[in-house]
């Protein structure tokens, strides 16, 4: 009856957030605060060296041109698993949808060995490939694949209950009002899923740019060829060169929110036209 | 109600009418190409992964499998990373459940940034969340010298491992239970507080029943991240042989000494428990759900 906004008669408000604030700084925003106070040690034009350097530019060529090419397959991958997980029947259908988050729950170095080993000249995908003339393994076809693999989870895992939810009813409307399945399925149904398929986009993209462990086994880790970002960190750390270390470190993390927050942007666009066409 | 709807034989027939009948799906040729590219894509890419570990572990029989194992640095390593895995989700166990008390149970300003910076170790490379360690702990550190003139080890030492997991776990928890207590409210502890029970009781009794399948959902999640975290910890651990080897590391250090049975028989224990994981998961899911029904009885 009263307008005003009702004040939460619940104790603990000062203990959780004091405790929830305090163990947020102390163990994640001050020392990620630290990674930018380590690189004013280098001066601008010793930064602009680093990080334009034809190894690091290459290697965040990789890591961000593969990554993003990685994600884009997810996307048409994940939309099509999706689909047959959720509109159809067929054997297996539950166990499938289960393992879908095993590259999830797979620690990273087993990933990475299993699928070197697998894709490898002599593995069980490996030797059919390589008959072919495909080297995966040791090339950045392999990182690509491995980032593949990574980013599977995200994209169906984001959609998956969108389609759920979807309402059939809209769908009955734009047969009744004559359109084709492919118009139904473009003109409607996309629309509505695409602000999900952007977020687990990004969410794949995300993942893979950062990735290290099953991509290292993969990769080859030749300089200029298939080195990723998050080895080269890894190798100037080795070197002592603590500040070349995180001056790449702190492109990559400020380059990743950048297209994040682009992405989403794109996808509140994407929500208020779903809206619209709802 | 729902399910005799479905089963009115008018809805079978009309169901059977629509298959038949082209505008609501697919025809069979796109749908057996759609489950053919889904079914090939997640063989290739999960299922065959995963029979190959399990394949190459014990390709040398049962007996070598087991004293790979049983290895003394296999089982120093075991120990580590049973250690890790306790302490950092016993860790993010606590700091989850108050961040989830603090986001769902009160409105205050900034609340979207707080769980944005929540989920920000999902958005950092784990090579970067170890980093960040070195740079605060190593020799050239911001802590590094007092440190070493005190002399304590926190980098290359079980420390620095426990806080670059418990940095890459950070979310795990506090992410299942925001959404869950988001969506159940206050009311029921409202009540309780009313009727003069005291804030502790109150989370105890109400509270705690009501989040427990979520909360044990999220300790599932972090736990088998915390077990398998591979980039973070490599940076910090130093590969101290026997002593700051956890299990993923020591996966790697073998597979680069072409040990490749004894690699694959210590990736066989994380990938089942990876298994397990999602198991537990599937079983916890239809947990949650029935938890959330509306008890009309």
């Amino acid at each position: 009856m009263s307008a005003a906004p009702k004040r939460s008669a619940l104790p603990g408000f000062g203990l959780s957030m004091g405790l929830t604030l305090t163990w947020l700084s102390l163990l994640i925003l001050i020392p990620l605060a630290g990674l930018f106070v380590k690189t004013a040690d280098l001066s601008l034009s010793q930064f602009i060296d680093t990080v334009t350097s034809n190894r690091t530019l290459h290697a965040l060529r990789i890591s961000f041109g593969l990554a993003f090419a990685a994600a884009l397959v997810n996307l048409v991958a994940g939309l099509i698993i999706v689909w047959a997980l959720v509109r159809y029947r067929f054997p297996g259908r539950r166990l499938f949808d289960a393992i879908v988050d095993i590259p999830f729950a797979l620690p990273t170095a087993v990933a990475g060995i299993a699928l070197t080993t697998l894709f490898a000249q002599n593995g069980w995908l490996g030797a059919p490939l390589a008959s072919l003339g495909i080297k995966v393994a040791f090339t950045p076809l392999g990182i690509f694949l491995a980032m593949v693999f990574i980013g599977i989870p995200f994209v169906v895992r984001t959609v998956q209950p969108v389609l759920i939810d979807l309402d059939v009813e809209i769908e009955e409307a734009a047969v009744c009002l004559g359109a084709s399945r492919w118009q139904t399925i473009t003109r409607v149904i996309i629309p509505s899923l695409t602000p999900a398929i952007l977020t687990g986009f990004a969410l794949a993209f995300a993942r893979a740019v950062g990735e290290y462990g099953s991509v290292i086994f993969i990769a080859g880790n030749l300089p200029n060829v298939s080195e990723i970002a998050p080895l080269l960190i890894v190798i100037r750390l080795s070197e002592f060169r603590y500040a070349d270390a995180t001056a790449i470190a702190v492109v990559m993390l400020v380059v990743s929110f950048l297209i994040i927050f682009l992405l989403n942007r794109l996808q509140r666009w994407a929500q208020t036209r779903a809206l619209a066409v709802s | 109600m729902t399910i005799t709807i479905i089963n009115s034989p008018v809805t079978v027939e009309r169901a059977q009418s629509v298959a038949r009948h082209d505008p609501h799906t697919e025809p069979w040729l796109v749908r057996g190409i759609i489950i053919g590219v889904a079914v090939t894509f997640l063989t290739v890419f999960v299922v065959l992964p995963l029979i190959l570990v399990f394949s190459e572990a014990l390709s040398k029989g049962v007996g070598f499998y087991l004293s790979a194992l049983a290895d003394s640095e296999a089982l120093a390593a075991i120990w580590l990373t049973l250690i890790t895995a306790v302490i950092s989700v016993s860790l993010n166990l606590v700091f989850g459940v108050a961040a989830a008390w603090a986001v769902a149970k009160f409105e205050f300003r900034g609340k979207t940034l707080l769980v944005t910076l929540i989920d920000l170790p999902f958005s950092v490379s784990p090579v970067i969340s170890g980093l960040v360690f070195v740079l605060l702990f190593g020799a050239q550190g911001f802590f590094g010298p007092w440190l070493m003139s005190h002399g304590i080890n926190i980098l290359f030492a079980v420390p620095a491992i426990v806080l670059a997991t418990t940095f890459v776990t950070f979310p795990f928890v506090a992410r299942e239970l925001i959404p869950l207590m988001q969506e159940q409210g206050s009311q029921e502890e409202e009540a309780a507080i009313s009727l003069g029970a005291s804030g502790w009781r109150t989370f105890v009794v109400v509270t705690l029943p009501n989040i427990k399948w979520g909360l044990l959902y999220g300790v599932l999640l972090c736990n088998a991240r915390a077990m398998g975290e591979f980039g973070a910890v490599s940076v910090v651990s130093g590969h101290i042989r026997g002593e700051t080897n956890t299990m993923p590391l020591l996966v790697e250090i073998l597979y680069n000494e072409y040990q490749l049975v004894a690699s694959f028989a210590i990736a066989s224990l994380l990938a089942l428990l990876a298994l397990v994981t999602l198991i537990a998961k599937t079983i916890l899911e239809g947990q949650i759900e029935e938890g959330q029904l509306p008890r009309d009885d």
